[in-house]
């Protein structure tokens, strides 16, 4: 138990019960902040995997931006309100069973993986650096990376013609 | 159990101690920053200024502290408590954080067990430094925003969802500006962008255009007039702070003049050559006084560097009048983004073309 293994449980803990607590509290507002807690302990475990820059992009843009307009959006309608629609009695039966299938099917496919029982591998791979994460993105990965700026291009169009409106 | 003690204590000592020392100075200094807002708006009034507590008034910003401790703490009824005080100490807590990655002068050298020890000035030099203050600053906007909505008053929230947007938008310009920047220097490690600056020149004199809108963008994130509409007393309500009372309602100005200096602090280590001590080789100066001094003497030309762009501050925001809230979009998104755009795009090119000429 050295103290990157120590780390390494702490942010993992630290991942699954905020993200739990994503899903459980009542008022979203809490959601959202829980969620960022999450982003955190996510970005914690790219730094300790010597992803430096992917783990401050994810805070940037994930935590600074994204969950800023979230914000925005629930501040501004108010849903602060705790009354949360009731669900019917199937629909939590249906919901049970899903997600039940799905934890099966996580299971299954992670069972026999070779990472199993396994903590983080510190500082293993350089491809979370700005260097290399660059000259991958613009070399090998150039067309994928082109096209996916269209597309968000696409968006910030379509955004501004739905604003004007 | 054994690999936990195998850490070498002595650097975590001396880490503790930078964290310390740089805090406190930060505290320190964000004090007597307000005590020199008022002189300085007293000078380019006309005025005295506080001149009762001390002598010169040097003790007002104590007096003002203690006041802030003594009144009477205010929670509103219906609001949400722990995300009320929540508010503030987001607030404190990123205005601190900044200063990590900000080398504040060379490496100190001394002796301890008959071992050599150099010690660098500089909390963390990690290889994202300056994208580490951008995240950072990004988390600020959660201070407003949650000190603004927990505090249940629709003013508050409004001028919660004005500072954040204002903080987003200025956001972008800084970045723009800042990637030109990365260009020349490559690398974001802030060590390395202050010691290319060292004995050649600045980065202002190749990024001049950059470095006025890094200014600008500085001013819109410290919430300071031209662009302190989140707090704008006399037209628009108080702002976001408008239902905290006491040390609370300290922590959120307080703030403010802590992000005053820390982004003083990265605009000298950008643009104006970090601790480096102008017109002077220091390498040679090392030779002659020994590297300790040297450490001490670069501190102080950092301070005084920073010294001036805090002046800067108080200048712009005692001459200035506040901006309307549409003109200060505007200023963002259609005259700061599209310049620097343009600055990034010709860096871009002189770059490529100081690397391969005209066969690119």
């Amino acid at each position: 138990m050295n103290v990157s293994d120590i780390l390494f449980y702490f942010l993992s803990a630290l991942a699954i019960g905020s993200a739990i607590l994503v899903v459980i509290s009542r008022s979203p507002i809490y959601s959202v902040l829980w969620l960022i807690v999450t982003f955190f302990a996510i970005s914690g475990h790219y730094i300790m995997m010597n992803a430096q820059f992917l783990g401050i992009v994810n805070l940037i843009v994930y935590a600074g931006a994204i969950m800023v307009l979230f914000l925005f959006v629930i501040m501004l309608i108010n849903l602060n309100t705790d009354a949360k629609p009731q669900k019917g009695k199937w629909l939590r039966l249906a919901g049970t069973v899903a997600g039940g299938c799905l934890l099966l099917v996580l299971v299954a496919a992670l069972k026999n993986t070779e990472v199993k029982g396994m903590g983080v591998q510190v500082g293993t791979g350089d491809i979370g650096l700005i260097n290399q994460l660059g000259k991958a993105l613009f070399t090998e990965y150039v067309v994928p990376f082109e096209i996916s700026s269209i597309l968000f291009l696409s968006a910030m169009v379509g955004a501004v013609v739905i604003g004007k409106k | 159990m054994i690999t936990l003690l195998a850490i070498d204590w002595l650097f975590i000592l001396e880490k503790l101690i930078l964290i310390v020392s740089i805090i406190s100075i930060s505290l320190v200094i964000a004090m007597y920053e307000t005590y020199a807002e008022r002189k300085v708006a007293a000078v380019m009034q006309d005025r005295r200024g506080p001149n009762r507590a001390g002598p010169f008034g040097i003790l007002q910003p104590l007096a003002d502290g203690l006041k802030l401790f003594m009144k009477e703490e205010i929670i509103p009824n219906t609001s949400n408590r722990f995300l009320f005080v929540l508010g503030p100490c987001m607030a404190m807590l990123t205005a601190m954080m900044t200063s990590a990655v900000i080398p504040w002068g060379g490496k100190i050298h001394f002796t301890l067990f008959g071992a050599d020890r150099w010690v660098s000035l500089q909390i963390a030099d990690i290889n994202i430094g300056i994208l580490y203050i951008f995240g950072v600053v990004s988390m600020g906007v959660y201070g407003i925003m949650i000190g603004g909505w927990a505090s249940n008053n629709k003013f508050s929230l409004m001028a919660a969802m004005r500072g954040a947007s204002q903080v987003i938008s200025y956001e972008l310009p800084m970045g723009l500006s800042l990637i030109a920047l990365l260009m020349l220097t490559g690398s974001l490690k802030m060590s390395s962008i202050v010691g290319g600056q060292i004995d050649s020149w600045y980065n202002v004199l190749y990024q001049p255009l950059g470095f006025f809108i890094f200014l600008v963008c500085a001013f819109a994130e410290c919430n300071r007039t031209p662009f302190d509409l989140p707090e704008a007393e006399n037209e628009l309500n108080f702002g976001y702070h408008q239902e905290y009372s006491s040390m609370k309602l300290g922590f959120y100005l307080f703030a403010e003049y802590i992000n005053m200096f820390i982004s003083s602090a990265v605009m000298v280590s950008l643009f104006w050559g970090g601790y480096d001590i102008p017109f002077i080789k220091d390498a040679n100066l090392a030779e002659q006084i020994g590297y300790n001094w040297l450490a001490a003497l670069q501190g102080l030309s950092m301070f005084i560097k920073i010294a001036i762009f805090i002046f800067a501050f108080m200048w712009v925001r005692w001459t200035i009048p506040r901006f309307r809230y549409d003109q200060l979009m505007n200023l963002g998104w259609k005259t700061l983004i599209p310049l620097s755009l343009f600055n990034m795009i010709i860096t871009a090119l002189v770059v490529l073309l100081r690397e391969y000429g005209w066969r690119f």
